[in-house]
């Protein structure tokens, strides 16, 4: 486990001056993982915000050598950056002894959707490294579109609010599950509200000896429609709603990291957020308890799915 | 010794790739170029080169990975085709932007829809405007040639771009051709030691590729890659001598056939160049003054070079063997371009050929000929864009 003291002496390796959005939920949860590197590392990123506003030429905001191509590719890209890595150093181009650490970030929309064949083919194929979903749960770089990642009943631009539509009308895709399926040895969720959590997995993942998973949950104030400054206290209380369980897959074996001595209702996370405001209509309190139905089903499974593996 | 062997196109340029030994390959299969990673998976598999061979999901992601690899630092090659390439294409203009040195064979397929495995020229010539340096083959010896060029070409200093040698499907990359294959030794010595230019695992110097251009930038960049894909033709031309001297084969960026007195001729790319020669050959044997050009090099266009070669010609018949659908081929608007401003300016026809596989017969040539011919003697072009080999009556 690591310590704030020992974290507060490292260098950020993402520099500030970039141009994410003030209070962007994304650059704490990125910092956060690259603290956590005990390794020199070299990243690959989707298109995106994280991408677009970190590397305006002729600036860029990153201290390790990085690589965007494409929307959907950061996945591939880093496979090909790990490969090469690997070729290296058998040939005995790059010491044996000297480690780098790889990760690929994507947003949700270039993870869940887009992205997602080649991540699968990376997480199939085993390559050593970590694939970071910074999940903001729609389109935000592009102006809010809904995602597979957007929840049940969330206002976006291609989902919006009507006189017959209450937002989005079907529930989000549960891309953890969907790489754990690969058998990868370590998958995770995270939230950088728990930033020990998150720590601590990230360094799992990194020294899992393959390829490995985490879905952060990293607030997006333009897109959620919260107020800046609020990213950690919103992704707290999805922890704390049970709508973002902290739990990780070590080896095939499931652990809750967190389960809230009390659970929060649902409408806790989503009352300060102008995404969800129509929710708060008569008309719109089934979507609310619809909502709720969901999360509380996910928990339980989720609970079920740690007892079963215990 | 370089020995002499028995082997089709696909074998010759896996046989290459083992010489080379590129650091990374990745690759997912299509029909005609599998070929070539199967064999290149069992060199991988008996240890005979030092590659890390990965097996993609998707020729997108194929070129994903090549990318993160080659700037990753090191030698990196794949192979595709048709469909598989224009899967690729959304990565082709950032691998060649970002100016890294990746080599792939394609074995020309056409494009679906109708599916149709066998070969034309639609899928290189679909994303030849990528920034690729395009290299076409008339033969398997020639494609194997190309490739070591290729590999030379790329990583030059001043060059750093991507190359697609291109090879036509089954035709070469599945008949078998008597192929001289250089020593291993000289291969490795002629393409020399790959020394990399900003990669990303040299960790004391953090470079950012990829990164956000805006209207400050972008068209500065823009024009530095239009600049260096321009002067690679040098570089094509140099290494062209280098491989003279070494190994005596002679290439040049066009393979002029018998055109310094030709009045009639044909330019095309790759194979159908054999059986245009042969058509050549017995027209002259008949005394008509036939020639041929083959264009080795697409991109960059060699316009000078072509249009010195075709200054004499009296009529020129511009064969593709893909379409640039509602205008005309592909290569016929460059060589009409190429020759505006000679003060000979040949008359020119547009022949669309060979789309999906279809055979390009000696008699088809020679007709072709015969209309050159024609226009030569009544100076009319008659229809300037005309498709052969097509049945007019198209009933069952």
């Amino acid at each position: 486990m690591a310590s704030l003291k020992e974290l507060s002496k490292k260098k950020d390796l993402l520099t500030s001056g970039h141009r994410l959005c003030s209070g962007c939920g994304v650059s704490i949860a990125v910092r956060q993982i690259l603290l956590a590197a005990e390794n020199p590392v070299v990243v690959s990123s989707a298109t995106g915000c994280l991408e677009v506003a970190t590397t305006i030429f002729p600036y860029t905001a990153w201290k390790p050598s990085f690589i965007h191509s494409a929307f959907e590719n950061s996945a591939a890209t880093i496979s090909g950056v790990e490969a090469m890595y690997k070729s290296l150093q058998r040939q005995g181009k790059i010491p044996e002894g000297k480690k780098i650490d790889f990760i690929a970030f994507g947003g949700d929309g270039g993870t869940y959707d887009i992205g997602l064949q080649s991540l699968s083919g990376a997480l199939e194929r085993g390559h050593r490294f970590l694939y970071v979903c910074y999940n903001n749960e729609a389109y935000m770089n592009t102006g809010i579109q809904r995602s597979s990642a957007t929840p049940y009943g969330a206002n976006t631009t291609t989902r919006p609010v009507g006189k017959k539509s209450f937002g989005k009308s079907v529930d989000r895709k549960d891309l953890t599950q969907i790489a754990i399926a690969h058998k990868i040895p370590y998958a995770a969720q995270a939230s950088p509200s728990h930033w020990n959590d998150l720590v601590t997995k990230v360094r799992k993942a990194l020294n899992c000896g393959g390829a490995s998973f985490m879905n952060v949950i990293a607030n997006c104030n333009r897109g959620w429609r919260n107020d800046t400054g609020k990213a950690v206290e919103m992704c707290r209380l999805a922890v704390q709603t049970c709508y973002w369980p902290l739990y990780e897959v070590e080896n095939g074996k499931l652990k809750i990291n967190l389960k809230p001595k009390e659970k929060k209702p649902i409408t806790e996370f989503i009352k300060d957020q102008g995404r969800f405001a129509h929710l708060k209509r008569p008309e719109n309190q089934h979507v609310v308890e619809e909502l709720q139905h969901m999360v509380d089903h996910d928990w339980e499974h989720l609970l079920a799915l740690e007892k079963l593996e215990a | 010794m370089a020995k002499l062997v028995s082997m089709t196109g696909n074998q010759a340029v896996a046989e290459c790739m083992r010489q080379i030994n590129p650091d990374v390959v990745a690759a997912y299969p299509i029909t005609p170029s599998t070929e070539i990673m199967q064999i290149f998976s069992e060199f991988v598999a008996d240890g005979a080169v030092d590659t890390e061979l990965v097996t993609v999901e998707s020729e997108h992601s194929a070129m994903s990975a090549c990318i993160g690899a080659a700037a990753a630092g090191g030698r990196v090659m794949t192979a595709t085709s048709a469909c598989g390439l224009a899967l690729m294409w959304e990565m082709l203009p950032i691998a060649s932007v970002m100016r890294l040195p990746i080599v792939m064979t394609v074995v020309n397929r056409a494009l679906s829809a109708p599916i149709n495995i066998h070969c034309d020229h639609s899928d290189s010539m679909g994303c030849r405007d990528s920034g690729w340096i395009q290299i076409y083959s008339e033969n398997a010896q020639e494609v194997y040639h190309n490739v070591i060029q290729a590999i030379k070409i790329s990583q030059r200093e001043g060059v750093w771009l991507p190359i697609m040698v291109c090879v036509d499907g089954f035709i070469i990359s599945h008949s078998i051709e008597s192929i001289e294959l250089l020593e291993d030794e000289k291969v490795k010595d002629f393409i020399g030691e790959f020394k990399p230019r900003l990669p990303l695992l040299d960790l004391d110097h953090p470079v950012t590729y990829g990164p956000l251009d805006l209207q400050d930038y972008y068209m500065e960049h823009k024009k530095q890659f239009d600049d260096a894909l321009r002067n690679s033709k040098e570089t094509v031309i140099e290494v062209a001598k280098e491989f003279k001297k070494e190994f005596g084969y002679d290439y040049g960026l066009i393979d002029k056939y018998k055109l310094d007195d030709a009045e009639v001729a044909i330019v095309v790319l790759n194979s159908a160049a054999g059986t245009g020669k042969h058509v050549v050959n017995k027209l002259r044997e008949k005394g008509v003054k036939a020639g041929l050009l083959r264009i080795r090099l697409y991109r960059p266009f060699p316009y000078e070079e072509i249009r010195d070669a075709l200054k004499n010609v009296k009529a020129v018949a511009v064969m593709d063997r893909a379409v640039s659908y509602g205008a005309q081929g592909p290569l016929f608007p460059e060589i009409t371009a190429a020759l505006y401003d000679s003060p000979s300016r040949p008359k020119l026809k547009n022949i669309i050929y060979g789309l999906g596989g279809r055979d390009i017969s000696i008699e088809e040539i020679e007709d072709i000929f015969c209309s050159l011919d024609d226009v030569v003697r009544t100076g009319k072009v008659g229809n300037v864009y005309q498709w052969i080999g097509v049945r007019e009556d198209n009933k069952r």
